[in-house]
């Protein structure tokens, strides 16, 4: 009995000639770049970029695209997190709550006299504080993320309303308001810039690191992972933890940018990451996709919003195009190999 | 009338000339099998003969690449499960494949239940109905009682009335009394009774001679994937099947050790655990093959993954290299230097979405990553270095490990443990599933590491393989270890006899 | 009848009894028939709209659009009673009803066709149904006096002093009951969900079964769109903002099982009833309606926690210890050569 199928041609083991070295790659890097779903992306977001243009003369200003950029980046920051957390096979429903919350732990110190630094520090510290508190339920008490995320989502907004009730804080002090408002280079904002650090830093450690190369083995198959040597708990906990993080970050950011806090504010925007996540070519039963993917889908979902904007179209409309998008994007591939699979 | 007098009858469901193959091995060999209506045949062989596969055959979860499957003589073809229940083939698993959280009565009638005028299911008819067939079997099952909170045994009853209640002809039994205690074995055996008197058709698959020769009037050996013998089971006894089952000489297919040992580099002492085993005790030496022989379900796979932390023990002393292990998680185990070829691969051993190179290099990524970069040359080279070593035939590095053929899979497996350097590795099934071209890749390989100073445990089923490979064999029966034999004391005869419990002719 | 009512439901529903008992105590307005049957009524939608996702969570899927659903129901009803107001109502109803069952079947054959994940599908129907409102009554709100007396009515009809919107609830959670313990379909739900294999095995469509929960949740959150218009009198873009948070924290908290295969119409109703407790309890207590929504979340926490607790299976049994006496098997140790 032979072995049927493999590579055809040298013997077994005993009596070859040497080992014999396997090539590193089966297809050369372009032609792999060319099937990605990221180079999908980029061709969409080029035409709709140049879509936008044809329609409005506004488009094309500076001041406005770098205006425009506010809408993706708190929640493009976000979703690197959630995007990791994805790929693991979890999800995370409360980051719009973990706002709220952060927010609201903001202003109260403000109330108190605290500057600045210690207004930032108990942003990211409260963010921090709730992604462990997701962690600890998720991967030390092994609970379903999707439904815990849902009771962390009500709890810690609810904690919010408590605090604030329907009133709301300002008053920060005037250097809080650069985050938010501030530009580092004509017109790249510092929200801009913490983008981009941000989009660097999580796509870095998901595809250069060996965190990164846990958090993929988890999504695809945890028990191979556990008995691969991969402490499957603690990757899942620091996820969590980057995910609240990352939630006190674009609190901190949006609360600048507005200068004042609501127990309502990012309401909804859970709904908009993870769509920013899997339009990046996540797929949202884990193991698979890039965070280039996602900095192309946060790029894709700020054009439309703005072009949208542009033409006076109400955002509630714009985002019957974005659920469309999603849909149509999982969609076509299927429908795609079956079409493929019937002409055969 | 006596199973002579049946012989005259004809078969209720034939196989002739049945072959499958699957990518790489060749399952089932042009084997042939008739089953007669009120007698049980027995199919034998050891795991990889090809048993599981034919009782797929029978259910209609695969088809054969050739041959024929014939019922009361007309030729048919099963193309899905639902087509074997609908041609009256039923079968009785290990793991029962029903719903825990609906009744006795509604699993009995899941898909078939009775109804009443306006459509709607019938409950007092259906549990009329399922009282009926569990006295028929002597079932004192509550109709509306909910599965999950049955045992076993109780399971596999609700599976044979669901099998009546199909008006099943053809019963398959594979291995059901794995998990049964004496007095439900006792109880499967009336059943069985009953059901041959009803004039059902049973093919019942078991590794125990004592339950073959107390309720089987025919027996089929399986080898292989070949038609070893078949007969009435009156015209032979349990050395006789042996030899069937076992065949081919042991010697000269494996690799010589050379039999010289270090000092020891494992010792478990009172290994124990709750449900699974209990005072498990050996040590193991440097360049060592020890060989964990039992039939399926005797607990040594429990035993293995509790020592490589994947499960808590309750009792227990393990040494690795003089340091006390306390495995809490396998990450435990690996630092320092045991490790576990899982017998699932595709579900534990490797990661079949990933590339080859992925999967080579995941356990050993603290030592190819500098401050947590991972240095993506020095991988590569891992990879191609271990790969090499063990013959892997692969396109490319890059290659999902998925679409390789069984063996290939085993050998990246076992090529990311080589590269963590370890002490000890323990292998489960090494070769179940795997052409023989591949197996003998495998021994060889083995015998190497062994010779390189590693210590090697192989949990196997496969008796050549067992005394063909191990310098010494431990037997493990019902959690508990029974049996441990030098290589040169170990025959065939005796590992059975030990595993089955079969007690040692004065 | 097996499976309409498990041990867990009975600790909810003791739980229940003691979350009114403990309000009764300071406050026993809180206990009269009067006020619990106005918080009966009051939690009507929620547990009709519970049903709707349980059934579509029992078969291991999940449905984020059904508020939306509801809203988009809603508008397209008071519009037409708005342009058309001599259509009888109970015509209108069923147009909620169909209208929220086609919505529905668009998530269940995405599901089932196009093998998308329900998670993905629900959230962009979420939006696109959402959108859709703004895009068919242009932003405009559709209040109180522009629609018809009939129509504003009928949730307040009280036949043998009932409201028909507490009746409505009554009707599903009996219809629902029905349908879950005594319909192949009904049962199938717990099969696909429990054990897809095994489901496909016992000739189960597990995709045709998935589509049609979708469509019955669809139906029930179309019904749910007339019954919101028409009691808070008035439709707009943003109605039943969030409310499916509070849907699946029901079913959560009534022990419907993320993983699908458990749960039961009692549960559901039993988790809307206690979130509805707690809403209407706050203000008798004193406590601001802004506590509402932590303690809903500590109260999903809790159930999710309690949940994965009687979800636990137990492990393989090799050891056997009972009946070593008697057996005819040789259990000494055999060992051979030197060792």
């Amino acid at each position: 009995m032979n072995e049927i199928g493999g590579v055809p041609g040298t013997p077994g083991p005993s009596g070859s000639p040497g080992p014999r070295a396997l090539p590193d790659r089966s297809r050369g890097w372009l032609a792999r770049a060319g099937t990605s779903w990221e180079t999908l992306l980029l061709v969409v977001a080029v035409a709709i970029f140049l879509l936008n243009a044809q329609l409005s003369p506004y488009f094309l200003d500076p001041w406005n695209l770098s205006d425009a950029t506010f809408n993706f980046t708190e929640k493009a920051m976000i979703a690197f997190a959630m995007a990791l957390l994805i790929v693991a096979g979890e999800i995370d429903l409360s980051v719009a709550s973990i706002i709220a919350l952060a927010s609201t732990a903001m202003g109260f110190a403000v109330q108190l006299g605290a500057g600045t630094p210690v207004l930032v520090a108990v942003g990211l510290g409260v963010g921090l504080a709730c992604g462990a508190f997701n962690g600890l339920l998720v991967a030390r008490l092994g609970l379903p993320s999707i439904v815990v995320t849902i009771g962390t989502l009500s709890l810690f907004r609810g904690i919010a309303y408590i605090v604030l009730g329907d009133q709301a804080y300002s008053g920060y002090p005037a250097s809080f308001a650069w985050f938010g408002q501030g530009y580092v280079f004509w017109v790249i904002t510092v929200e801009m810039v913490l983008f981009l650090i941000t989009a660097i830093a999580f796509g870095v450690l998901l595809h250069k690191t060996s965190f990164g190369r846990a958090v993929y083995a988890i999504g695809n198959n945890p028990t191979a992972a556990l008995f691969s040597g991969i402490r499957v708990p603690r990757v899942t906990f620091i996820l969590f933890l980057l995910t609240g993080l990352m939630a006190g970050l674009a609190a901190v950011c949006l609360t600048s940018r507005l200068g004042s806090t609501r127990p309502s504010i990012a309401l909804g925007w859970e709904l908009e990451i993870v769509t920013m996540v899997v339009l990046g070519g996540i797929s949202i039963l884990g193991g698979s996709g890039t965070v280039p993917g996602v900095v192309l889908a946060a790029i894709i979902m700020g054009l439309v919003t703005f072009g949208f904007g542009l033409m006076n179209v109400p955002g509630i409309v714009m985002s019957i195009f974005i659920g469309l998008l999603l849909i149509a994007v999982i969609a076509l591939p299927v429908l795609g190999r079956r079409l493929l699979r019937a002409r055969r | 009338m006596s199973p002579d007098e049946r012989t005259a009858e004809c078969p209720l469901l034939t196989l002739d000339g049945v072959t499958k193959t699957f990518p790489g091995v060749r399952a089932l060999s042009s084997v042939s099998l008739a089953l007669y209506p009120g007698q049980v045949t027995a199919l034998v062989g050891e795991n990889g003969a090809g048993k599981s596969t034919l009782v797929k055959i029978l259910t209609g979860i695969h088809r054969p690449d050739e041959g024929r499957l014939s019922i009361d003589g007309q030729a048919r073809t099963l193309g899905s499960p639902h087509d074997a229940a609908r041609a009256g083939i039923t079968a009785i698993h290990q793991e029962t494949v029903l719903f825990d959280d609906l009744s006795v009565a509604e699993n009995i009638f899941i898909g078939h239940a009775p109804r009443t005028r306006f459509g709607l299911i019938d409950t007092r008819a259906m549990h009329r109905e399922a009282a009926r067939l569990l006295r028929r079997i002597g079932a004192s099952l509550d109709p509306a009682a909910r599965l999950r909170d049955l045992g076993i045994a109780s399971k596999h009853l609700v599976a044979i009335a669901r099998a009546l209640s199909i008006d099943a002809r053809v019963v398959v039994m594979d291995e059901p009394t794995a998990a049964l205690s004496h007095k439900e074995i006792e109880e499967l055996y009336e059943l069985v009774e009953t059901l041959k008197a009803d004039g059902k058709a049973i093919l019942f698959i078991s590794h125990k001679f004592d339950e073959i020769f107390r309720i089987a009037d025919r027996y089929t050996v399986f080898r292989d994937g070949e038609m070893a013998g078949s007969g009435l089971i009156t015209d032979t006894d349990s050395d006789a099947l042996v030899r069937l089952m076992v065949g081919r000489s042991v010697e000269g297919i494996f690799p010589a050790g050379s039999g010289r040992f270090g000092e020891t580099v494992m010792e478990v002492r009172g290994y124990s655990h709750p449900t699974e085993f209990d005072s498990i005790g050996f040590s193991l030496r440097r360049g060592e093959i020890l060989g964990f022989y039992g039939l399926v379900g005797a607990g040594r796979s429990e035993c293995m993954q509790s020592l490589f932390g994947v499960s808590r023990p309750s009792a227990g002393h393990v040494e690795i290299d003089g340091r006390e292990l306390r495995a809490r998680s396998p990450a435990d185990a690996i630092a320092q230097g045991l490790v576990y070829v899982p017998e699932d691969r595709g579900g534990q051993g490797a990661i079949t979405g990933l590339p080859i190179v992925g999967n080579v290099s995941l356990p050993s990524l603290g030592g190819l990553s500098r401050r947590g970069f991972v240095a993506m040359a020095a991988e590569f080279a891992l990879a191609r270095e271990y790969t090499a070593r063990l013959d892997l035939r692969a396109s490319a590095l890059d290659q999902p490990v998925g679409t390789l053929s069984g063996g290939n899979q085993q050998k990246v497996v076992i090529a990311k443990w080589l590269a963590t350097r370890p002490l000890v590795i323990i292998l489960d099934e090494p070769t179940k599933g795997i052409d023989i071209g591949s197996k003998a890749a495998v021994h060889a390989f083995m015998r190497e590491l062994a010779d390189d100073g590693l210590a090697v445990i192989m949990v196997s089923s496969e008796i050549p393989e067992v005394l063909g490979m191990s310098d010494r064999v431990i037997v493990m029966r019902e959690g508990r270890q029974v049996a441990e034999f030098d290589r040169d004391v170990a025959s065939p005869e005796a590992l059975v006899r030990a595993a089955a419990g079969i007690a040692v002719a004065a | 009848m097996g499976g309409l009512i498990t041990r867990r439901d009975g600790l909810l529903a003791l739980a229940l009894v003691l979350l009114v008992a403990l309000v009764a105590w300071r406050f026993p307005t809180f206990a009269t028939p009067g006020f619990l049957g106005g918080v009966f009524t009051d939690s009507s939608m929620l547990i009709i709209l519970a049903l709707g996702q349980m059934t579509v969570i029992l078969t291991r899927c999940i449905d984020l659009s059904m508020a939306s659903n509801l809203a988009l129901t809603g508008m397209i009803v008071a519009m037409t009673n708005t342009a058309v107001p001599a259509l009888p109502i109970p015509v209108l109803v069923a147009m909620a009803v169909g209208i929220g069952a086609a919505l529905g079947a668009l998530n269940g054959l995405l599901v089932w066709k196009a093998g998308i994940p329900p998670i993905v599908v629900t959230l962009g129907t979420l939006t696109i149904f959402r959108g859709l409102i703004f895009v068919i009554s242009d932003g405009q709100w559709i209040n109180a006096h522009e629609m018809s007396d009939g129509f504003k009515a009928l949730p307040r009809l009280a036949p043998l002093g009932v409201p028909l919107l507490a009746w409505s609830a009554i009707v599903v959670v009996l219809a629902m009951a029905l349908f879950t313990t005594r319909t192949g379909t009904g049962r199938a739900l717990y099969a696909v969900g429990g054990n897809p294999d095994a489901a496909v095995y016992a000739g189960i469509d597990t995709g045709r079964t998935r589509c049609i929960a979708f469509v019955i949740a669809g139906g029930l959150a179309g019904l749910t769109g007339y019954l919101w218009v028409a009691r808070y009198a008035v439709a707009y873009v943003d109605i039943a903002g969030g409310f499916e948070l509070d849907v699946i924290a029901a079913c959560v908290i009534g022990g419907i099982s993320i993983a699908g295969g458990i749960g039961t119409v009692v549960g559901a109703l039993l988790g809307a009833l206690f979130l509805g407790v707690i809403k209407n309890a706050l203000p008798v207590v004193d406590i601001s309606p802004f506590w509402q929504l932590a303690i809903s979340g500590a109260a999903i926490i809790v159930a999710v926690l309690f949940n994965a607790r009687a979800e636990r299976r137990p492990g393989r049994i090799i050891l056997k210890r009972a009946e070593r006496a008697g057996s005819s098997t040789d259990s000494t140790m055999v060992s051979g050569g030197a060792s």
